[in-house]
């Protein structure tokens, strides 16, 4: 079918554009800047908040921009004095019910409100303030200030249409309208599964994810504690984007120097465990093929799914895979595992580790041919480790250290996750803390780190090797096709072209595709964004679809997109961040997880082999326990 | 002396009466599910601003109960402060000097005492028991929510056809509904707020008039490939229906839809129920009738007149031989007030007319006087009958006065306007007889009195009776439910009305549904369409599956304009020197010209206001 053109004027330039377009794409694809506040495309097309008005000649009410369709013959103006006194009315307004303390706003800086009062130079408002105040549990990972919220309402609809939760609702009616958490139950029993898309998507302070960062300050500033920071593959792909780097600038190497100049001892790539998951998380897979347990197998590794199979499909609990993230992977086996042969003695029940540990040069692992940093901590008993295996009269002073493990993810469900009673073992905590890309930023910028004067280090031995099976997990479908490229491996003893499973790719909500692993076709699915999900249970459930193994992300586009990435209003940018991913990947000499070193020795010296007892005791958890 | 000046209305004064007939109109239009406790307190405010100020209980009292009611809105109040608001305005109503004062205590007592759990939800938890689902107000007001301000857009945009798709998404009548629906859609039409309710019936007969196609059924009496629905592959599920009417057709209909059987049991000659047996000719022509059932039953729906249970066919019968069940047996069933002569020949009920005429039998009345009894619908329906049926004259007797009858103000104005006679405020004493036919209605003169319930009581005025002379009475005082007449064990019936749950399911007998008049009692047939449709979705999910019943009509997108007030285009009567002597249909539609307007005046709001949040448009359900 041939597009309808329609032609109208704005601001006195002739346009043209299909039947259907809005005003405001119309205005914007041609240059012109509307300002906007509630819309959000696909999700919250509303026109609740009216700073888009405009006039159209002939047309005696201002109409908005977001949701006026363009019409033939249309004149339009933008900028006229009735809209300006319009949309500064309009601003005025919210501001009078908007606590004003931007100087102590999280989203200072980066705020739609804030940058439309500037662009409007209101500089007083005439109105009496009346903020709406509201309590909430600030233990929780998620927190919303009423105080700072505009009722655009999209927190409502992203939760319900994307993510298919309805954790948000208004409350109220008339000029007491409000968002709250429906029913006005608690947030803990809301069925919110953390994903944070609608703090990615709040154009204002009102949601946040709770701040750890004292919590990591107060570990860094503990002479008792050795810090450990593990970095998950998306955060490397985003660190950068409001710290005034280029991407081309903001290499991994140059992230891992960042990290040792905020003061961390160790800085590890989760990407090693990412790659353990994928032993474990394979096999377990190629297990339930021979009948070891229910088909179709769910990966685990996202906690936002995790919660939101738990509350919303609890039948679906023994399909998923029992493998940890790999953030709580990295967790477990640093603290039982790693930790003892860094010579750092984890304080849990006062045990002494280092009288077990054999002497670190003969490991092979080469604590030695990585420098601790940059010269930025200059601890001399972290230059001491640096200085090789051998402690010497120095190794003592490492007795009774506590091991503070931080993880910094792309995502907020994450600092629930390191919480849950099965990760904490023996009252320790395998990840202490867990900060957000945000966090970090406001770290980085806390410590006043000069990002762009830093030469770049790598990852600290032996964490630091992950393959490019394990990076491209903060893609959707990147857990799925490094399964493949190993599960493959694993069947047939040979390896597969590492793109031979690059079908999974792709930003469609759901996508499915059948592999032929050696002779016997595997049926997979990946999702991303939990309505899918919920879509895509209900039709197994149906019996309209049949799988063998599906991954699912909560958030679109997988961590990339996830909810604790830095905000970019009207901006989706797990797209170009995951190709980044796949960029790294190509890149990569070691290309399958069952290649890495670290892995094979790991198995080697520690655990055996994938699914063996103790694998089972740290690397795996029991769904339906928690 | 000094002069005295002539009264003449001053612009405030009339900017002021324009201010408060426009709020009159805006406190009827639907809005986002109002807060009952907001409006309670937006209406103390309108009290307070009227008060002269110079009584304690209203100057003060009205303005502490304003203060107690935004407390209670912001979530500051106490159980502590609900029973200081309800004494302050007992107080306002025990001891204001004047009724600005003391109504207003009386309006805050009936908001306490009607809408008690929303105050104390917002004293509780500092939240509103309102939902969000309400958004467009006459799709909220339809009980069988029909997408109206699509098919109003469609009709706008000349697409009849597609209108009547997505009307039959809901509602498998849109002929019946054009023509006699009672429109609950347009009370809280938010037009209102500007001029007037949409003429939502009118455009929907207008649609129906300009798409013939959609009524074809093929020579073998299946389903037309122009206007059928989609149909769900067959599922070899029967599902009895007892009753013909609009509450078993409708649910006939969907279940056809969703692939089921549905075998229809009827035990008059033709179906359509209350809409044949009930509604006469010149309002809703037979052969309209005919042509929208001919066209449901096209769908596949198994038809089996002449049939009663348990006469014909037992109740047990129906359980063996099907799924599951539905009872929409209507309410066919005259009442009586227990006049003396009662049984006098020349008294007919008007229950017992209709159906009479439903099944082609038309009395003679040719130079018969003729009494109605009664103030309703009904009791309009048969004086204007009698009249073309060759009556002489034809009085409507009622106890009440003309504005209290519940017969609608058109009904009442058209019968009027035909000849009939009103005679309000007697009320019928007795039956006259001679030889034991009847010779005239005993009335006693009544004068309205006090308030009971919300409307007037009458009183015996103080005047003898008098005799009405005539040769006929036509009684018109209700219709009852026999439902003891199924002969069902394990029924639940309540004044022979079918008790079921809110899903129409009768407990106790599982697969066995109920709705329609039988169920609810006399109401409409919107209503009962209603009713049937929530039967289809019931018996679907009892029957195992999960059907949708869905419409893919695209709905054209509001043009932007101002909408200007503009006055509602009604339709018109054939003059009523015409129109009283035949059954041909009486209203005349809309013209093009006039639905065209018409359509434009809709304030779209299922694109405006609320309507486009959460999911927007219902497509399927």
């Amino acid at each position: 079918m041939v597009e309808k053109m329609i032609n109208a004027t704005i601001n006195d330039k002739a346009v043209e554009f299909p039947e259907g377009s809005t005003i405001l794409g119309a205005a914007k694809a041609t240059g012109i800047d509307i300002p906007t506040l509630c819309g959000l495309k696909e999700v919250n097309e509303i026109g609740a908040c009216r700073v888009c008005v405009v006039e159209v000649e002939g047309v005696e009410r201002l109409v908005p921009a977001c949701t006026t369709k363009l019409e033939n013959g249309m004149v339009i103006h933008t900028d006229t004095p009735r809209v300006l006194e319009s949309r500064r009315t309009t601003v005025e307004l919210l501001l009078s019910q908007h606590n004003t303390e931007c100087a102590i706003c999280v989203r200072n800086g980066n705020c739609v409100l804030q940058k439309l009062a500037q662009e409007l130079n209101i500089l007083s408002i005439p109105f009496e303030k009346d903020i709406k105040w509201n309590t909430w549990n600030e233990r929780f990972p998620l927190i919303r200030d009423s105080a700072k919220c505009v009722r655009c309402l999209r927190c409502v609809q992203i939760c319900a249409k994307v993510q298919g939760c309805d954790v948000w609702d208004i409350q109220n009616r008339a000029t007491r309208l409000d968002v709250g958490v429906h029913g006005g139950i608690g947030i803990e029993e809301a069925g919110c599964t953390l994903c944070g898309q609608c703090v990615t998507h709040c154009p204002t302070g009102a949601l946040r994810e709770r701040d750890d960062v004292d919590e990591v300050l107060a570990a860094l500033a503990d002479p008792d504690t050795v810090t450990v920071v593990q970095v998950a593959p998306a955060v490397r792909t985003s660190w950068w984007e409001q710290i005034g780097l280029s991407k081309e600038e903001a290499t991994e190497e140059k992230l891992v120097s960042a990290l040792r100049a905020i003061g961390f001892d160790y800085v590890f790539d989760t990407n090693f465990a990412a790659d353990m998951t994928i032993m474990e998380e394979g096999s377990e897979f190629l297990d339930r093929l021979n009948g070891s347990g229910p088909l179709p197998m769910f990966t685990s590794c996202c906690p936002g799914w995790i919660r939101f199979v738990k509350e919303y499909h609890p039948d679906k609990l023994p399909n998923v895979s029992s493998a940890k993230s790999p953030q709580q992977i990295f967790g477990a086996l640093l603290k039982e595992y790693v930790g003892p042969k860094l010579k750092m003695a984890p304080a849990r029940n006062g045990h002494d580790r280092l009288e077990g540990v054999r002497e670190g040069a003969g490991l092979g692992i080469g604590i030695d041919t990585n420098p601790v940093g940059s010269g930025v901590n200059d601890d001399a008993n972290l230059a001491a480790i640096a200085e090789g295996g051998a402690l010497g009269e120095n190794e003592k002073s490492y007795k009774g250290k506590r091991i503070f493990n931080v993880s910094c993810m792309p995502c907020i469900a994450k600092k629930y996750e390191a919480a849950v009673e099965e990760m904490v073992r023996e009252q320790d905590r395998d990840v202490d803390a867990v900060i957000t890309v945000r966090e970090l930023v406001r770290l980085i910028r806390l410590m006043h780190v000069n990002v762009e004067a830093l030469e770049g280090t790598a990852f600290d031995d032996p964490m630091d090797e992950g393959s490019g099976a394990a990076v491209i997990f903060g893609a959707t479908g990147g857990v799925m096709e490094a399964a493949l490229r190993s599960a493959y491996y694993l069947v047939t003893g040979t390896n597969p072209d590492p793109n031979a499973f690059s079908d999974v790719r792709g930003l469609d909500g759901w996508r499915e595709k059948t592999f032929d692993m050696a002779g016997t076709p595997v049926r997979i699915a990946v999702a991303s964004g939990l309505a899918n999900a919920d879509k895509l249970i209900r039709a197994i459930d149906a019996g309209e679809v049949e799988y063998d193994f599906i991954e699912i992300m909560a958030c679109p586009g997988g961590c990339v997109g996830g909810g604790g990435q830095p905000i970019h209003e009207a901006q989706e940018l797990a797209g170009v961040r995951g190709q980044q991913l796949y960029g790294l990947d190509k890149a990569r000499n070691i290309r399958f997880s069952h290649e890495n070193p670290h892995v094979v020795t790991c198995y080697e010296e520690f655990l055996e082999k994938p699914l063996s007892h103790k694998a089972h005791e740290l690397l795996h958890t029991e769904q339906e326990k928690w | 002396m000094a002069l005295m000046e002539v009264v003449r209305p001053s612009e405030p004064q009339a900017a002021a009466q324009d201010l408060c007939d426009t709020l009159a109109r805006r406190a009827r239009s639907g809005s986002l599910g109002t807060c009952p406790v907001e409006l309670s307190d937006a209406f103390v405010g309108l009290c307070a601003a009227q008060s002269c100020g110079k009584c304690v209980p209203c100057r003060v009292g009205l303005a502490q109960m304003k203060n107690l009611l935004e407390s209670i809105l912001d979530g500051k109040a106490s159980e502590k402060d609900l029973s200081t608001l309800e004494k302050t305005a007992r107080n306002a109503y025990l001891s204001a000097d004047c009724a600005i004062g003391y109504e207003a205590g009386a309006m805050v007592i009936r908001a306490l005492k009607g809408f008690k759990s929303d105050f104390v939800s917002h004293a509780d938890r500092g939240l509103c028991s309102a939902g969000s689902r309400d958004a467009v107000p006459c799709m909220a007001g339809c009980p069988a929510h029909v997408d109206i301000p699509g098919y109003v857009a469609l009709v706008g945009a000349g697409r009849y056809a597609d209108a009547l798709r997505l009307i039959r998404k809901d509602n498998p009548f849109p002929l019946a509904c054009g023509l006699i629906c009672e429109h609950p859609c347009e009370l809280g039409c938010r037009r209102g707020v500007v001029d007037d309710a949409i003429n939502i019936r009118a455009l929907k007969r207008f649609a129906v008039d300009n798409s013939p196609e959609m009524f074809s059924v093929a020579p073998d009496g299946q389903p037309s490939d122009v206007s059928s629905p989609f149909h769900h592959e067959p599922t070899g599920k029967r599902v009895a229906i007892v009753g013909g009417g609009p509450a078993g057709l409708t649910a006939a209909y969907y279940l056809a839809l969703m692939g089921h059987t549905p075998v229809i049991y009827e035990q008059r000659d033709h179906l359509g129920g209350m809409m044949r047996y009930g509604i006469p000719a010149y309002r809703f022509p037979r052969a309209e009738l005919d042509r929208e059932i001919n066209w449901i039953i096209s769908q596949g729906i198994e038809v089996h007149c002449n049939t009663s249970v348990p006469n014909d066919i037992t109740f047990e019968k129906l359980q063996e031989d099907n799924d599951a069940v539905y009872l929409a047996i209507g309410a066919h069933v005259e009442k009586s007030i227990g006049l003396e002569g009662e049984k006098a020949e020349g008294v007919l009920s008007a229950v017992e007319m209709l159906r009479a005429i439903g099944d082609g039998f038309l009395n003679d009345f040719s130079g018969d006087r003729i009494v109605v009894v009664g103030g309703g619908n009904v009791a309009m329906d048969v004086a204007r009958t009698s009249l073309r049926l060759g009556a002489e004259s034809v009085t409507v007797v009622y106890r009440r006065r003309v504005e209290d009858m519940t017969a609608q103000a058109e009904e009442i104005e058209g019968a009027i306007a035909e000849g009939c006679e009103i005679l309000e405020l007697n009320a019928p004493l007795s039956i006259v007889t001679e030889n034991g036919k009847v010779a005239g209605l005993e009335v006693q003169p009544q004068i309205i009195g006090d308030f009971d319930r919300g409307r007037p009581k009458p009183v015996k005025a103080d005047c003898p009776p008098a005799i009405i002379e005539c040769e006929r009475v036509l009684m018109a005082v209700g219709q009852a439910i026999d439902g003891e007449s199924l002969g069902i064990n394990g029924l639940t019936l309540k004044r022979g009305q079918i008790v079921a749950n809110e899903f129409g399911e009768i407990e106790g007998l599982p697969g066995v549904f109920s709705g329609g008049d039988c169920e609810s009692g006399p109401a409409t047939v919107i209503r009962a369409i209603g009713a049937g449709k929530a039967a289809a979705r019931n018996i679907d999910t009892y029957l195992g599956f999960d059907h949708t019943i869905t419409c893919d009509v695209d709905i054209p997108v509001a043009v932007t304009a101002d909408r200007m007030a503009c006055g509602r285009s009604n339709t018109t009567e054939r003059a009523a020197d015409a129109r009283k002597h035949d059954f041909d249909i009486m209203e005349q539609g809309l013209s093009d010209q006039e639905a065209c307007q018409e359509s434009d005046r809709c304030l779209r709001c299922d694109q405006f206001g609320f309507g486009g949040f959460r999911g927007g448009r219902t497509c399927s359900w």
